[in-house]
């Protein structure tokens, strides 16, 4: 990549460097004090560039490798990823990844049922169902497969996820196509033992990929400022050279014309004025150091050292998955220490998208807190034994409950608990399977569901089978088979789901589940009492941020159901207004409740993320939560990791369906928080801030004109981004991949702050492109979003390390590094325009030329990488106890114009005295045997051996981390160049090389001279000693956060168990329902129809059709009014598949 | 099989292989020395530094106070000559000049005698890298490091070559003693006064069984009165390339302004202790034109202590950056007594 490397700027000036350095008249340096270290820096970075391909590629072989089975010729054959084509069919098997877009043709359920999980494409945490077309369904082995030549006419290859338009001609005829029939890639199969698609689009046409957004090249803020001010050193050094040129032109007119008799001018040089210009471009050649030609591949080192850091880290490791945090780009790591938003995702991320069933009130009494049963709050490692669920056959390995109170409750016929888990068995939607005996499983439609049936279960309230008329449930032991009358279905409306069913005793009885909000209000007048304690406990629950479902049952007269039913019959026939009718008797039916309970089911956090979240706000980041999932689910984790928290008094919402809407909503809210209180809502005294915006949610609920999607609308931006900036937490819902990176790309646009993206599936990926800094979650399944992403690691918690820690001390070591690095090359390059005044502007230089070759690749090089890689201002520990040393970086004081100036201002002012005390100590000056001092070589010692002997102990102030390799190198590198020094002067290589060595014996003679370590001494001393008052000065007046932290190291408080008290703080005043229920609609009409049921189990009973509007249909209508802005619905123009 | 799947077991859980490595270098917790700017550390550097530099400059301008020195500019004195000088085609007549002056008291020690030159810039670059340096070492190459003096036209090649040596300083000093109307000569010494190393090292003859047939097929540089090879007929050990005017010349100074050793006195019979104080005539023979680039020609007499030559510049300098930096020291305590900000953190 040899011409890559020409193309960066840097490489092409020092190429013309070389090309100028090849003209003899201009020629003031040997060839080789360029070509050296342009040799040896392109050879570095081509070495670092191979490597870093040769891993990327190795990761990408790692998915491209992946296998699936495609069908070629009749047969299954294992295939890799990356040899999947359009129009292969696919086989793909239970819990595996879908490898492209695929069109379902059969699969082992019913009627060409198909389930799968989003959650890696849009974020949604619960099961989908997708129906291949009839026709293909019966297609169900690889021979009747391999004779399937149908053609497929489909739109182009787009982004929409929840769009497909296509046409299947087979056999003569035409089948519409939907996105019903559609397996994306990134889902994931469940529930489903195989199924055999059509690939439609592979490879970058899939949506996934559509949707991931183009890879830009990251590069960080640093290296834009390092190119700026390359530019202007660039202009600084052209300046000199003319100002010496204009010297020269004027020195050859004034005396060189006069001294021609002993030194004629060259040949073709006629004038002063060409011996100007020529002397200029000499200048450029002797001055091009102050341009530091190893700066790029010195940054490079240091960060690919850092990254190596981060690869190591025993703290970032998850011995759980046996993945090690990796950096996977090396460029970034400085900007790791500048984070001033994170915008993360939810499921995978925040959340192990695992739900348990944690606690539940019965009857006015609460359980399952471990509090009850130890008193005291018990520590997280010394919690009591599990409830012991052995009496129970059927019971769930997995499960576990701490509060042993239940289950003796139900043991001891508590008639409410057992009524309680009676409920949770009957009124779900989720369908069971039974191997063998005993053995169980539950394909449920969300995880919630899932959670709640299987807390029945284990405590003996075990779902068994249903029927699309029964229900079996095995009640403490006793298989009991109830009839099931009607599912009143869920919907995000209702917020709630109630079965009818009829008991072997004939009893009917009404059971609903639903949000506290909308039950609550239909229960029985009777149930004030506990209806108030057990909203108490509701909000007990909301506060721990569970998901909180409330239970209630009515009893139905045999009369009043039938004549319902009948009525629900006719509205259910109805052509018009079908919907709005069953809805009105829905409303109907379930009044006058009897309240039984709540549950609260707990989205399980990753380890430690409400901790890292706190100490990254301490820190001054500011974190959004930007989810696919719905707006109840994720302000319940927004509370459960205590981004929000109860004094966070007003909640703003985004709620509008207009753009006229939310417009509105968005300049109330920025008014509002202009004139409320004058508080400033970034400070972190929230209690007090009353009237602040404290959060704002954003939640498309109408189909098309979704409020995020136009809030994202060019001319709405600014206002979204300034209330959203005025909010302490930002939860954005139901955004989808694509908006992921708007909202990134608006912070980055409009606050240039120094963004990061965390996410772990594939709906991550556009955003972890489009942010300065992307961070995938590795080790789970999905590998989109790390192959994405520019660090990786397997835990939310681990990114407070990456941002304090290592991201701090990059920036720090970085900065640090820079200054000294432009510091060293002033100092080192200025002294020849000093001496340009005393030699004629002639373009002589101060230094043999091997000094200028080695000066920035041996003599100076080491200390100061070894400072940039292992330099450390605070342990470790520090950084994280005080989040507040991070913010240096936020703002850019450690490396920013100023500090670049002042680094400068002090190399020019080492040069300064590098060159003026030799020169008023050597003119006139003899040696204490009599012979000359003043000549040129001794000079050119003397001021070389000062200037590597002040940087030296430059860096020595600079370094703050004295590790046995800082020494080697700082010490190593004052060896050397005294070795090299006598090296270079010695006989050996005089006798060799005449003309190359003329330097021969200096060394040895100055150097013996006490008036040259005299005058050595004088002029570290001059420039070490001001720099050294400053810097005390600096720290004695304006002690920086970690100057002080340095100080009081020693003084340790009680400091770090504050973040841990915050964990138990009382939930007064929290009024807000914990209502969150991953679920959708249609799933009661499927099982009603019965249509997902096997034939076996349906054999027995009666089958009865349910009118023509099916349960498909309000599956895919609502699937598409859930998604988002749905784009232009002309985009089908057609892209044939021949198959 | 089962005993290798037990042995897999084993290693997986002692050494999982992704884990990374539990050393102090790669979990950057090496033992390391964090110095910090105390106020203890910072006031004794200055205070040190300070003392330092103090009693150093003092010495320097004690030792260097008692150097004696004698510095005669002759451009002026000897005008007729220069004025002669500035006509090239009279290169070679001689000119003669001499110029008086008087000791007051004894020069005591090692007397050095020195020409300074002003204004000559032999620090120029292509005058400084006009030299062959492996044609000084004796070997007979032809290189194009003379330019441009190289070869004459005729092709035969300067010895030695390049505009240093072609400009080498040609005046010769004599120094007399006048005592009681009677003349004497102040013995000098031409030769000791260049750096061993050039004079063994970096010079050498080309090998030849006399000097002047090692230098045939060569010509004398077109400014030189004679050729190389009759620098010094007296001494065989100072001719050529390795006479010590020649090698003190093309050791090229770093500054406009230089002076080089021209000859030490040598210390016998009334000149055993140094000069004597009375009258000298200094005899100048006149031959290096300097007046076209307004340069100015020296002769200097001086003596020289451990320090060197008669420079207070480094006496002042460490004088004043010894007081500035105890006076650095005094602020520093002041500033730091009246106005430091608390140095512990509290978390708020």
């Amino acid at each position: 990549n040899l011409f890559e490397q020409f193309q960066e700027v840097a490489n092409t000036y020092f190429l013309f460097l070389l090309i100028l350095q090849l003209i003899p008249q201009i020629s003031s340096l040997s060839w080789f004090t360029t070509i050296v270290p342009l040799v040896l820096v392109l050879t570095i970075t081509a070495v670092k560039d191979a490597t870093d391909d040769y891993f990327r590629h190795k990761s990408d072989n790692q998915v491209n490798n992946r296998q699936s089975q495609v069908l070629i010729s009749g047969v299954l054959q294992q295939e890799q990823w990356m040899n999947v084509r359009v129009g292969d069919i696919i086989k793909l098997e239970n819990n595996q990844f879908v490898a492209a877009d695929l069109l379902l043709l059969s699969s082992s359920e019913p009627h060409g049922l198909c389930y799968i999980e989003t959650a890696e494409l849009d974020g949604w945490t619960n099961t989908k169902v997708r129906q291949a077309i009839p026709v293909t369904s019966e297609l169900a082995d690889t021979g009747r497969l391999a004779g399937f030549d149908g053609e497929v006419i489909c739109e182009p290859p787009n982004n929409k996820l929840d769009k497909f338009g296509g046409t299947l001609y087979w056999k003569e005829s035409k089948y519409p196509l939907s996105n019903q029939n559609m397996l994306l890639r990134g889902c994931v199969l469940r529930n489903t033992e195989w199924c055999f698609g059509l690939v439609i689009f592979a490879g970058p046409d899939t949506k996934l990929m559509q949707n991931s957004g183009r890879t830009k090249f990251k590069r960080t803020s640093i290296d834009r400022l390092m190119n700026t001010l390359v530019l202007w050193i660039f202009g600084f050094l052209v300046c000199m050279g003319v100002i010496l040129a204009i010297g020269n032109a004027i020195w050859e007119h004034e005396v060189g014309v006069c001294f021609q008799m002993y030194l004629p001018w060259d040949e073709g040089v006629h004038s002063a004025f060409f011996s100007g210009f020529l002397s200029f471009w000499s200048y450029i050649i002797i001055l091009n150091t102050v341009v530091p030609i190893s700066l790029y591949v010195s940054v490079e080192v240091i960060r690919l050292g850092h990254s190596y850091f981060i690869n190591w880290d025993k703290k970032m490791y998850c011995a759980k998955r046996h993945t090690a945090a990796e950096a996977r780009t090396t460029t970034l790591n400085e900007e790791l220490g500048q984070v001033e938003y994170i915008f993360s995702d939810k499921t995978g991320t925040l959340t192990q998208n695992i739900m348990v069933f944690s606690k539940c009130s019965v009857n006015g009494h609460s359980y399952g807190d471990v509090q009850d049963v130890l008193g005291p709050k018990a520590e997280l490692g010394e919690r009591p034994e599990p409830v012991d669920f052995s009496f129970n056959a059927l019971a769930d390995p997995r499960f576990q409950f701490w509060d042993p109170s239940l289950l003796e409750a139900i043991k001891l016929g508590d008639p409410h608990v057992q009524e309680f888990f009676r409920l949770l068995s009957l009124c779900h939607t989720v369908m069971s399977e039974e191997k063998t005996e005993g053995e169980l499983y539950y394909k449920a439609q969300s995880p919630d569901e899932g959670a709640l049936v299987t807390a029945a279960r284990n405590f003996g309230f075990v779902f068994r089978s249903r029927t699309p008329k029964t229900i079996t449930v095995q009640e403490l032991g006793a298989d009991i088979t109830y009839q099931l009358l009607a599912i009143l279905d869920f919907n995000h409306i209702r917020k709630r789901m109630s079965v009818i069913v009829r008991s072997p005793e004939g009893r009917i009885r009404l059971y609903c589940k639903g949000a506290d909000t909308i039950l609550l209000e239909r229960l029985h007048p009777i149930n004030q009492d506990l209806s108030s304690v057990t909203s108490d406990h509701l909000n007990e629950f909301a506060g721990e941020g569970l998901r909180t479902l409330v239970l209630a049952y009515r009893d139905l007269e045999q009369s009043y159901y039938e004549e319902w039913s009948k009525r629900l019959r006719q509205a259910s026939s109805a052509r018009e207004a079908r919907e709005d009718r069953m809805a009105q008797l829905y409303e109907e039916v379930e009044q006058d409740m009897m309240l039984l309970g709540a549950t609260a089911i707990e989205d399980k956090l990753q380890q430690g993320v409400p901790e890292t979240i706190a100490i990254l706000t301490l820190a001054n980041i500011k974190i959004w939560v930007l989810t696919g999932d719905k707006q109840e689910t994720a302000v319940n984790i927004g509370y459960s990791c205590k981004m929000l928290t109860d004094d966070m008094t007003e909640v703003f919402m985004v709620t509008g369906h207009t753009v006229l809407e939310v417009r509105e909503e968005l300049s109330a809210a920025v008014w509002g928080s202009m004139h409320g209180s004058g508080c400033i809502p970034t400070s972190l005294c929230g209690s007090g801030c009353m009237g602040l915006p404290a959060q704002l949610r954003l939640h498309p609920q109408h189909p098309l004109l979704s409020p995020q999607a136009h809030a994202l609308e060019a001319d709405m931006e600014v206002e979204f981004l300034e209330t959203a900036c005025a909010c302490k937490a930002v939860i954005c819902c139901r955004v989808t991949p694509l908006q992921k990176a708007q909202v990134v790309e608006l912070v980055k646009k409009y606050k240039r702050a120094v963004t990061l993206a965390i996410g772990d599936g594939a709906n991550d990926v556009s955003m972890i492109k489009t942010a300065h800094i992307g961070v995938g979650i590795s080790g789970q399944e999905g590998i989109q979003a790390v192959l994405a992403s520019d660090y990786s690691f397997s835990q939310f918690k681990f990114l407070q390390r990456l941002l304090l820690v290592h991201g701090r001390w990059s920036y720090l070591r970085m900065c640090k590094f820079l200054c000294y690095f432009f510091y060293k090359n002033f100092a080192f390059t200025m002294v020849h325009f000093w001496f340009g005044f005393f030699c004629g502007f002639s373009a002589q230089t101060v230094y043999d030329q091997y000094f200028i070759t080695l000066y920035n690749i041996v003599y100076t090089s080491l200390p100061v990488l070894a400072m940039g890689v292992f330099d450390q201002d605070v342990p470790e520990q520090r950084s994280m106890e005080y989040p507040k040393l991070y913010e240096p970086g936020q703002l850019n004081l450690l490396f920013n114009k100023r500090e670049f100036f002042i680094c400068i201002a002090q190399g020019i002012y080492t040069s300064v005295l590098m060159f003026f005390i030799p020169y008023g100590v050597f003119a006139d000056a003899t040696r204490d045997d009599g012979a000359q001092l003043a000549d040129y070589q001794s000079f050119a010692i003397t001021v070389a051996t000062s200037l590597v002997i002040v940087v030296s102990v430059q860096i020595g102030l600079d370094t703050g981390f004295w590790t046995a390799i800082n020494h080697f190198f700082i010490w190593g590198s004052l060896a050397a160049y005294f070795a090299i020094l006598f090296a270079m002067h010695s006989d050996g290589l005089f006798h060799m090389f005449p003309n190359q060595f003329r330097f021969v014996g200096t060394a040895q003679n100055t150097l013996a001279q006490p008036a040259v370590w005299l005058t050595i001494a004088l002029t570290t001393v001059v420039c070490i000693m001001p720099v050294v008052a400053f810097r005390f000065l600096k720290l004695d007046l304006k002690p920086e956060l970690s100057d002080t932290v340095r100080y009081t190291q020693l003084v340790r408080k009680k400091q770090k168990s504050q973040h841990r008290c915050r964990r138990h703080t009382g939930h007064v005043g929290s009024h807000r329902s914990g209502y969150a229920f991953a679920h959708q609609e249609g799933f009661g009409e499927l099982i009603m129809s019965g249509r997902n049921m096997r034939l076996s189990s349906l054999a027995l009973s009666s089958f009865t059709p349910r009118p023509s509007t099916g349960w498909i249909e309000t599956l895919r209508r609502k699937k598409g009014s859930d998604g988002s802005a749905a784009g232009s619905p002309g985009s089908a123009t057609g892209k044939s598949l021949k198959v | 099989m089962k005993n290798k799947m037990s042995f897999l077991q084993q290693e997986g859980e002692a050494c999982p292989s992704r884990c990374p490595d539990n050393s102090a270098f790669r979990q950057q917790r090496l033992p390391a020395w964090k110095p910090q700017f105390t106020i203890t550390a910072v006031l004794s550097t200055f205070f040190l530094t300070g003392m330092f530099c103090l009693s150093v400059g003092v010495c320097l301008i004690l030792s260097a106070n008692s150097i004696r020195e004698i510095q005669i500019d002759y451009s002026d004195k000897c005008s007729d000559c220069s004025k002669l000088r500035e006509n090239s085609s009279n290169w070679n007549k001689e000119c003669l000049c001499s110029v008086n002056f008087t000791l007051k008291e004894d020069i005591l020690g090692d007397v050095f005698m020195y020409y300074g030159l002003q204004n000559f810039y032999q620090n120029h670059r292509r005058y400084a890298i006009s030299r062959s340096d492996a044609q000084l070492l004796g070997q007979n190459v032809n290189n194009s490091y003379c330019a441009p003096f190289t070869t004459y036209q005729n092709g035969t090649p300067m010895a030695p070559c390049g505009a240093i040596a072609n400009s080498m300083f040609n005046d010769t000093f004599d120094l007399f003693y006048n005592l009681n109307s009677s003349v004497t000569q102040v013995p000098l010494l031409k030769t000791g006064n260049s750096w061993w190393t050039d004079k063994n090292v970096k010079f050498r003859n080309p090998k030849s069984y006399n000097l002047s047939s090692a230098f045939a097929g060569t010509s004398r540089p077109p400014y030189w009165q004679k050729p190389v090879y009759l620098l010094d007929e007296e001494d065989e050990r100072n001719n050529g390339y390795i006479n010590d005017d020649f090698i003190i010349w093309m050791r090229v100074s770093a500054f406009a302004t230089f002076r080089n050793l021209y000859r030490r006195v040598r210390r016998i019979r009334q000149f055993a202790d140094g000069l004597p104080a009375g009258n000298y005539t200094f005899h100048i023979s006149y031959n290096f034109p300097v007046t076209k680039f307004k340069a100015r020609k020296h002769v200097i007499l001086s003596t020289v202590v451990w320090s060197g030559g008669s420079n207070p510049f480094l006496g002042i300098a460490y004088v004043i950056s010894g007081t500035a930096a105890t006076l650095a020291g005094f602020v520093i305590t002041a500033i730091h007594l009246k106005l430091r900000k608390r140095k512990t953190y509290f978390q708020k």
